[in-house]
């Protein structure tokens, strides 16, 4: 072929350049939307309740990614370090997904449960309080701010846009719950359970609760790191069964 | 004729003036109700510079006949060439503080605008889009000037390029400190500097194609197929990755179309690209005009560019997948990506080859021209690196490789090496170019700066192997008993050493960046040169050349 055409005509370049350069992306990125299998059918995933999506936010904000992955890779040693590898399933309502691409710190998919509220609450304040070693930051300012969720439900409601399953009652509701995550032995608290299945209720930043007593972005930060990886029920799931992508 | 020159003139300011009456009233607009104090701010920094734009517009109304008189356009490119020396020198120093911060974490100060994980973005994207991008934006308007011989269509809409690049540059890093940021590496920017930073590029591809339309040559001169491929797919890249959700149009806050696996996806087809066309693609541009240029020898291969050209352009795009193997993206992806990317290595050697062998005949000017050797050792680092990426996508190998130092140190060998080292010596080129000087203020200095970005570039890139290799390894360890050798905490305690040493070379690389600082800022300041016997002639203006100017060949 004469490559002249090319060079003496730059729009043509243009044109050619940029069918050639879509092949790779379309071929690529437009069977994820389409092909079911590629998220698996499993049992427990919900949508982040409210506290946990404002803790998502701080995550977000604070680059955590840049040092923490959240993709347990299907290896040996991974899955004994860390558990379960990740499924696809368990970041579908992840806007935007946090798999990371660099463990200066440790995988945090499943770190759900691994500690207890006390040891993050001294972790976030000083790292090296609890481990002697950590190159981590601290985040001490956390628990001295207030949690901002003012726009908690529009956030919700811009996510529900996108295709996260937040029913009308979850959206209207969301101030409440943020309060009552933190409100244990509280109808509020058993309302919010039922509308997210597995949630865990209490002050998660160490402060005692109480009426009147706000959320702080620790909490929020806590409550989401203390989810983590605990939705999907595994003793359900079956990879080569019907739980099959 | 005169008439129609007369009219666009007129059209010309109207235009400007128009676009900086409505920048400025999205500026006022997130200034008065902005729902953040830092999108208030930030609205403030808009409007600032829309007013500044707007009297400056005013205040030289355009006269095209004159312009066009003037030859080749080159006030914006001086601006590009200046942003990319300051943003080079903010983005290295960043870059060492957080790496002395990863070897001692007090530096931190544990406030949210100094810890580590606000500044790793302020530090990626001024090394690559600012540092980077001003490198590719002054010398993809310089070439396709001269190898068109045709001047930059208009006048203003170069300058927006420029400054406008600017302002996305300072709305973005701000943001950054202040915890704005879509949390996807390489696209942190949120939304409203997004949508910027389309209207900035469209505008540059634009400039970019109305410059070859008028150009006096027949052939499109290869430097501006790659400039071209580069500024077009970064376009497309660029929107699709970056499609989002406001929660508000006058909050920070947004949220990607994409989630979880075809977020994953989608991010690391633009992650992988942004070093396919951003760092790669572009910066081959550089290498085909200013290596011949320098090096006063024709391109090696003409039908080899060609090869070059296409097939890079085709394969790169495919390699996203590899930097989420064995991850919950499905395995046709992950083997697809690996497939390309070790395909990939052919064309990238082939552009390598391209470049060393333009030496030919002309190696001793390797030993001569500090200059010709930045160009010429960049591409010696554009060869090693493209041959660990392909190595490092191979599955078995990214197993070990994948989440530690070893990316981190690949990625700074084609960073600092390849795309470093070539800025440098267009920089080294263009001043005196630009400027209408007899030379480099001194060579000596240049020397200086590349041994010691070479020692810089040695001690980090060795001592990332060390501690990824030896952070994969611990984490795979298994004791006689069958179980996991080490906790996580005994891996980062490992990497201490390493670190310091990591440190240490980028202080150097920074060094270096401060010595070429000196030494532009004194050629621009016409400070005579205190070597200038020891240039070649090719390092003065072209004005100030005896004899023809040749054009380097197609």
């Amino acid at each position: 072929m004469n490559h002249a055409i090319f060079e003496r005509n730059s729009i043509i370049l243009l044109i050619g350049a940029l069918i050639v350069v879509s092949i790779g992306g379309i071929v690529e990125i437009a069977p994820l939307f389409y092909v079911q299998s590629t998220i698996e059918k499993v049992q427990g995933m919900r949508p982040y309740s409210p506290l946990e999506l404002a803790g998502r936010d701080i995550y977000v904000r604070e680059g955590c990614y840049n040092c923490h992955s959240q993709m347990i890779r299907s290896l040996r040693d991974e899955v004994e370090r860390y558990g379960h590898y990740s499924l696809a399933a368990e970041s579908m309502y992840d806007y935007p997904f946090q798999w990371g691409s660099k463990r200066t710190g440790p995988d945090l998919a499943r770190v759900g449960g691994k500690y207890s509220d006390a040891w993050h609450v001294e972790h976030m304040r000083d790292p090296r309080a609890v481990v002697p070693a950590s190159i981590m930051p601290g985040y001490p300012f956390l628990d001295r701010t207030l949690l901002d969720y003012s726009n908690i439900s529009k956030r919700m409601k811009a996510l529900k846009e996108l295709g996260v399953p937040y029913s009308d009652e979850m959206i209207t509701s969301a101030g409440k719950d943020v309060v009552a995550q933190i409100s244990p032995d509280t109808k509020e608290a058993k309302a919010l359970v039922a509308r997210y299945p597995k949630a865990q209720v209490r002050k998660f930043d160490g402060q005692s609760p109480g009426e009147n007593v706000e959320p702080t972005e620790l909490d929020a930060v806590i409550a989401y790191l203390q989810m983590l990886g605990t939705l999907v029920d595994f003793t359900k799931f079956d990879a080569s069964g019907p739980n099959l992508r | 004729m005169q008439d129609v020159l007369d009219e666009r003139s007129g059209l010309s300011d109207t235009l400007a003036l128009i676009s900086a009456v409505i920048i400025g009233a999205i500026g006022l607009v997130f200034a008065l109700a902005g729902e953040e104090e830092i999108l208030r701010l930030q609205g403030l920094i808009i409007l600032a510079a829309a007013v500044a734009a707007g009297f400056y517009v005013a205040a030289h109304p355009t006269n095209l006949r004159e312009e066009k008189r003037s030859g080749y356009f080159d006030g914006p490119i001086r601006v590009a060439t200046v942003a990319c020396v300051f943003w080079g020198i903010a983005g290295f120093l960043v870059g060492d503080i957080l790496a002395w911060q990863l070897s001692f974490p007090a530096l931190n100060l544990d406030l949210p605008w100094t810890n580590f994980g606000r500044l790793r973005p302020v530090h990626t994207s001024a090394v690559i889009f600012a540092f980077g991008g001003n490198a590719l934006i002054a010398t993809s308007l310089y070439v396709v000037q001269r190898t068109s011989q045709a001047r930059l269509p208009g006048k203003w809409a170069p300058w927006f390029v420029v400054w406008g690049y600017q302002l996305f540059i300072v709305i973005a890093a701000s943001g950054y400190l202040m915890g704005v940021t879509q949390a996807k590496e390489y696209a942190e920017p949120e939304w409203y500097a997004d949508i910027l930073l389309t209207v900035v590029w469209v505008a540059y591809l634009l400039v970019f194609l109305g410059t070859l339309k008028g150009r006096q040559e027949p052939h499109i001169y290869v430097a501006n197929w790659f400039f071209l491929g580069f500024i077009v797919t970064v376009a497309m890249l660029h929107i699709v990755n970056n499609l989002a959700l406001p929660v508000s149009f006058l909050g920070t806050l947004s949220y990607p179309l994409f989630p979880g696996v075809q977020g994953a996806m989608t991010q690391w087809w633009y992650g992988h690209n942004a070093v396919g066309f951003f760092l790669t693609a572009g910066f081959l541009g550089i290498m085909y005009y200013f290596i011949p240029k320098r090096a006063e020898r024709p391109v090696y291969s003409y039908r080899l560019s060609i090869v070059h050209f296409w097939s890079l352009i085709f394969l790169y795009i495919w390699a996203g997948p590899h930097h989420l193997h064995y991850t919950a993206l499905p395995e046709w992806a992950q083997t697809l990506g690996m497939t390309f990317s070790i395909m990939l290595w052919m064309p990238s050697w082939g552009g390598m080859i391209n470049g060393l062998m333009t030496l030919s005949g002309a190696w001793d000017k390797l030993r001569t021209d500090p200059v010709i050797r930045l160009l010429v050792v960049s591409v010696a680092f554009y060869g090693m690196s493209t041959f660990e990426g392909p190595l490092m996508s191979i599955k078995e190998v990214n197993s070990l490789s994948h989440y530690t130092d070893w990316t981190i140190g690949h990625v700074h060998s084609g960073a600092l090496g390849w795309v470093g080292m070539i800025s440098f010596g267009a920089v080294y080129c263009l001043v005196p170019w630009l400027w209408k000087r007899q030379g480099l203020y001194s060579m000596k200095l240049v020397e200086w700066h590349f041994w010691l970005a070479m020692i810089g570039i040695v001690l980090y890139i060795s001592s990332m192997w060390v501690a990824g290799i030896t952070q994969g390894l611990m984490w795979r360890a298994y004791d006689r008993l069958g179980f996991l050798k080490y906790s996580f905490i005994e891996t980062v305690e490992a990497m201490h050493w390493p670190y310091v040493i990591r440190a240490a070379g980028g202080a150097l690389f920074l060094l270096g960046g401060l010595i070429m600082a000196y030494n532009v800022w004194r050629t621009i300041r016409g400070d005579q040169p205190v070597d200038v016997r020891d240039q070649p002639a090719v390092a003065a203006a072209p004005e100030l050349r005896p004899g023809v100017v040749a054009m380097p060949a197609e």
